[in-house]
């Protein structure tokens, strides 16, 4: 895709510019050097030039320090992936250089800290190698303070060079970054910027320039997912919530915490991850959807109570940003293995819906839906993310916020009577009356989580068990009829299908555009609502030979991953087959196809 | 205009001002007939309620009962009013939820020594530091009763139980002195033997603006039968009141008293007003909104997107 960079190194010949569609930047150092900003700045500029951007980063689960990457792929065309080979390599130390030069494609720059990183003779052969003290000349541009602070802005101002990057629009994003209380702190930024702008690249043969968008006529917001999921819950009205820290989930109840306080909206922290799943349905039960949400250990803690909200029909919205597990496992790494929690975790039969937002402006619009569907069905309504997705900076066409932007304030004028288990109501479906409700016949209504009659009475009746449960399992089944027809990314027909969901889908579709171009049948299914699952799947699935679920998480005892086990026993289709990885890492492309290619190969 | 949390209900039409109105007769305000053993204390404390919100003409809308589980803990399935049942020890941050979201409802919660002290334990001294405004009445029997005759983590030492066949070894909890050590601005010690002074620290509790907490000894007639006899006069024991000097300001006296052998005293320990976590909130609120005047909600989530262009 962006070969456009990956040409072989030329011995000589002037500096000149070369237009591209797209480039994959990989930066390198550790966790504290800022590193991040750069991405997040150059990830905002693409955002403002109508380019398309997305981001991937790891970091180390440490407290401070540690190795630490962020690459940035911004592309004139579609982006829909943090991309596999970098194009260039930003590296500040030679642990930097030595573990990510792999991740460079042959020919590719590698731009290195000539202070820290001492070249390896044999990789000279295969990279263009460009060495800058960038940290000497850091302290040089911001007047010898012998701190080398500022070095990732100098490391920007080469890149903004080398791809000839909007100065002014830069300039701008440093200004607002910077701008506040301490003029010497932007001062100090631009300094730097400017030097490493300025700075004579002589040993680099050409500069590279992007391609003009296609003009979309549209302005685009630049954010990562847990921003994105986070303003979503404001937009879809939620006003209250409740959590306990964790990563990476930490981010959307930081925020909260922050912005709901302007809507007159309050965000507690909790004593536990119980307490707060607990809180959240207290507020939820006084009338107004509540949000709290986890990740890995924190889940597992609030099923019990999110068995209450199912069995009491209470309205309710869990953020689940999915990490590495069992246990505390990898918290700063991607996996999608709490497909299986969400859906099924907690004893008893408890159905509940289960959606998962496939990009991060996907993350927006998913957590009004999760609303709509908690207060519609009176149920809790989790929203599974993942650390991949939380963390990633991607731009998207703004939304209309006052189309958007919803009131949810609870109605608490007079009933005449209520019943909160009604099992008469028009497709089993109940609405949840909160206190400050008066009902005119006197009968009030009790929230519980016995088995229960009409009114919350409890019941050892055989038969009100039955209906009571049949009730909490026919609201989902009709959930599902409202759920578009899904299609297909490529064909509806072909040899290969393969099915993805939550944050893989953008490599996953990159997958198939790659493997048509060279004449192969691969399309794929992207599926959000994963509990219950859309009607129509079997008609899908009809019009391929192979069914490869690709998902980030185990196959576990019996050879299928989560998501592929639960299509498995909905639609007994031996042709469902596993493609997973535990990593810690997001798919590239290529091992997803490499993956299909073999298991095409092998027999069902 | 944007929103505000607190979300106050439309006046009924229907319903009469304040004072032409009767309270509640426990006619009205009964539900379910308790499933307590006959002779159970948590009979006079649920008579009791009764009693309150009929003299304090407490509406059904503006109440709301809240229980975990234990047999106390059924207490909102005999209320005729808003309610609910909640899982085991975790009543109170439920109600927290329903509090902080809520500020136009008395919220009561109700519920055993188990639920307070053993699986919730760590909530009761949350919500007591957080001062969330809100009344918790625990039933105090000194054993699990629901669960029949296990120990409890209020069973005083040698109580022989199907959990400590031999006697509790375990030393138990001081309900009174973890309040007070926790923070909880209101604390109070009853028992269900003495109607009037329950009805007494249940009026007090629900005027207190913060989380107010009363320590109510409820017999279990069932598996713990006589466990309250010393503070009963009519079973020869002793009902003595806080005495009239003790300043509910003084925080080690309150403690001091706390830890009296039994039966000890009954009245209110400790009494203090701090702003509660209802109000910080709401302070919150005010400065924030104070920015954002005239906005509408959309608006206000506007200038974050324009930020992020």
């Amino acid at each position: 895709m962006s070969n456009a960079i990956a040409d072989a190194p030329s011995s000589g010949g002037a500096a000149k510019v070369t237009k591209i569609n797209e480039a994959i930047i990989r930066i390198a150092g550790n966790s504290q050097d800022g590193i991040q900003a750069i991405g997040g700045f150059l990830a905002r500029l693409a955002g403002r030039s109508e380019q398309e951007v997305m981001t991937f980063m790891t970091i180390p689960s440490t407290i401070s320090g540690g190795p630490s990457i962020f690459q940035v792929r911004i592309g004139s065309g579609e982006v829909l992936s943090a991309g596999d080979e970098a194009d260039m390599l930003l590296c500040f130390y030679q642990h930097s250089y030595e573990d990510h030069i792999k991740s460079l494609k042959l020919g590719g720059i590698v731009l290195y800290d000539a202070d820290h990183v001492t070249p390896k003779p044999e990789w000279q052969e295969m990279y263009r190698h460009v060495g800058v003290n960038i940290s000497s000349l850091t302290v040089e541009a911001i007047g010898g303070t012998g701190r080398d602070k500022g070095k990732n802005i100098y490391a920007m101002g080469l890149l903004a060079k080398i791809f000839d990057l909007n100065i002014p629009k830069l300039t701008k994003l440093i200004e607002e970054r910077f701008g506040g209380k301490d003029l010497s702190i932007v001062t100090n930024a631009l300094n730097c910027f400017n030097a490493g702008y300025s700075h004579s690249l002589e040993n680099l043969l050409k500069t590279y320039q992007f391609f003009d968008s296609e003009k979309k006529d549209r302005h685009q917001v630049v954010m990562n997912g847990n921003e994105a999921l986070a303003f979503g819950l404001i937009a879809a009205g939620v006003r209250f919530g409740a959590g306990y820290p964790i990563t990476p989930w930490s981010d959307i109840m930081e925020l909260l915490r922050r912005e709901l306080p302007k809507y007159g909206g309050s965000f507690i922290q909790t004593e536990d991850e119980i307490a707060a799943v607990s809180m959240a349905i207290g507020a939820s039960y006084g009338g107004r959807v509540a949000v709290t949400g986890s990740s890995g250990p924190g889940i597992s803690l609030k099923t019990e109570a999110i068995g209450w909200a199912v069995m009491a029909e209470m309205p309710l919205v869990i953020v689940d940003v999915q990490r590495g597990g069992p246990s505390t496992g990898m918290p700063t790494n991607v996996e999608q293995s709490d497909l299986n929690i969400c859906c099924f975790g907690g004893h008893g039969d408890s159905p509940r819906v289960v959606i998962a937002p496939t990009s991060v402006e996907d993350c927006f619009y998913t957590a009004i839906e999760a609303v709509n569907i908690a207060r519609k069905y009176s149920t809790p309504v989790f929203i599974l993310t993942d650390q991949g997705i939380a963390t990633r900076i991607e731009a998207f066409t703004e939304p209309n916020l006052e189309k958007i932007c919803q009131d949810i304030s609870p109605d608490f004028s007079d009933r005449a009577d209520h019943k909160p288990y009604d099992l008469t109501a028009n497709k089993g479906i109940t609405q949840h009356v909160a206190p400050g409700t008066k009902i005119l016949s006197g009968k009030y209504p009790i929230a519980t989580g016995l088995e229960h009659d009409e009114l919350g009475h409890p019941t050892g009746s055989p038969k009100l068990h039955q209906l009571m449960t049949d009730k909490r399992r026919n609201k989902l089944r009709m959930l599902a009829t409202e759920f578009p027809k899904l299609k297909t990314y490529g064909p509806n027909e072909g040899q290969i299908l393969l099915v993805g969901w939550g944050s893989s889908e953008g490599a996953i579709h990159e997958a198939v555009d790659r493997a048509r171009s060279v004449g192969e049948a691969i399309s794929c299914l992207s599926v959000r609502h994963i509990n219950p699952l859309p009607n129509g799947l079997e008609d899908i699935f009809r019009g391929f030979h192979h069914i490869f679920v690709v998902e980030l998480n185990d196959e576990g005892v019996y050879g299928y991953g989560q998501f592929a086990s639960l299509l498995r026993t909905r639609y007994c289709d031996p042709r469902i087959r596993s493609i997973t990885k535990s990593d810690g890492l997001p798919w590239k492309v290529k091992e997803i196809l490499d993956r299909a290619r073999t298991l095409a190969s092998k027999k069902d | 205009m944007s929103e505000t949390l607190i979300v106050q209900p439309a006046i009924s039409t229907t319903t009469p001002p304040v004072g032409e109105r009767k309270g509640l007769t426990k006619k009205e305000v009964a539900a379910d007939h308790p499933t307590w053993c006959p002779g159970c204390g948590d009979f006079s404390v649920l008579a009791l309620y009764f009693k309150l919100i009929e003299k304090r003409k407490i509406w059904h809308e503006k109440i709301t009962t809240i229980a975990g589980i234990g047999c106390s803990s059924r207490f909102p399935y005999f209320v005729q009013a808003h309610g609910a049942h909640f899982i085991h020890g975790r009543a109170l941050p439920f109600a927290s939820g329903v509090s902080l979201s809520r500020p136009d409802l008395h919220v009561f919660v109700f519920g055993g020594d188990g639920d307070a002290f053993s699986i919730g334990g760590n909530h009761f001294n949350h919500t007591a530091r957080k001062n969330v405004k809100l009344t918790y009445c625990v039933m105090d029997n000194w054993v699990y009763g629901l669960t029949k005759k296990q120990t409890s983590p209020t069973s005083p030492l040698g109580f022989k139980s199907k959990t400590d066949q031999w006697g509790a070894v375990d030393y138990p909890i001081n309900p009174m002195k973890q309040a007070i050590s926790a923070g909880a601005t209101f604390v109070a010690r009853t028992t269900h033997t003495n109607p009037n002074h329950v009805l007494q620290m249940m009026e007090a509790a629900m005027d207190h603006d913060g989380f107010s907490f009363i320590e109510c000894l409820s017999e279990c007639v069932e598996f713990y039968e006589g466990a309250f006899d010393a503070s009963n006069p009519r079973k020869g024991g002793a009902f003595n009141e806080v005495p009239k000097d003790h300043d509910v300001t003084d925080e080690l006296a309150a403690y001091k008293m706390a830890g009296e052998d039994f039966p000890g005293k009954f009245g209110i320990f400790y009494k203090v007003n701090k702003p509660t976590k209802n109000a910080k909130e709401a302070e919150i609120n005010k400065s924030f909104q104070a920015k954002t005047v005239g906005l509408k909600d959309w608006q206000i989530l506007q200038k974050n997107f324009d930020k992020m262009k």
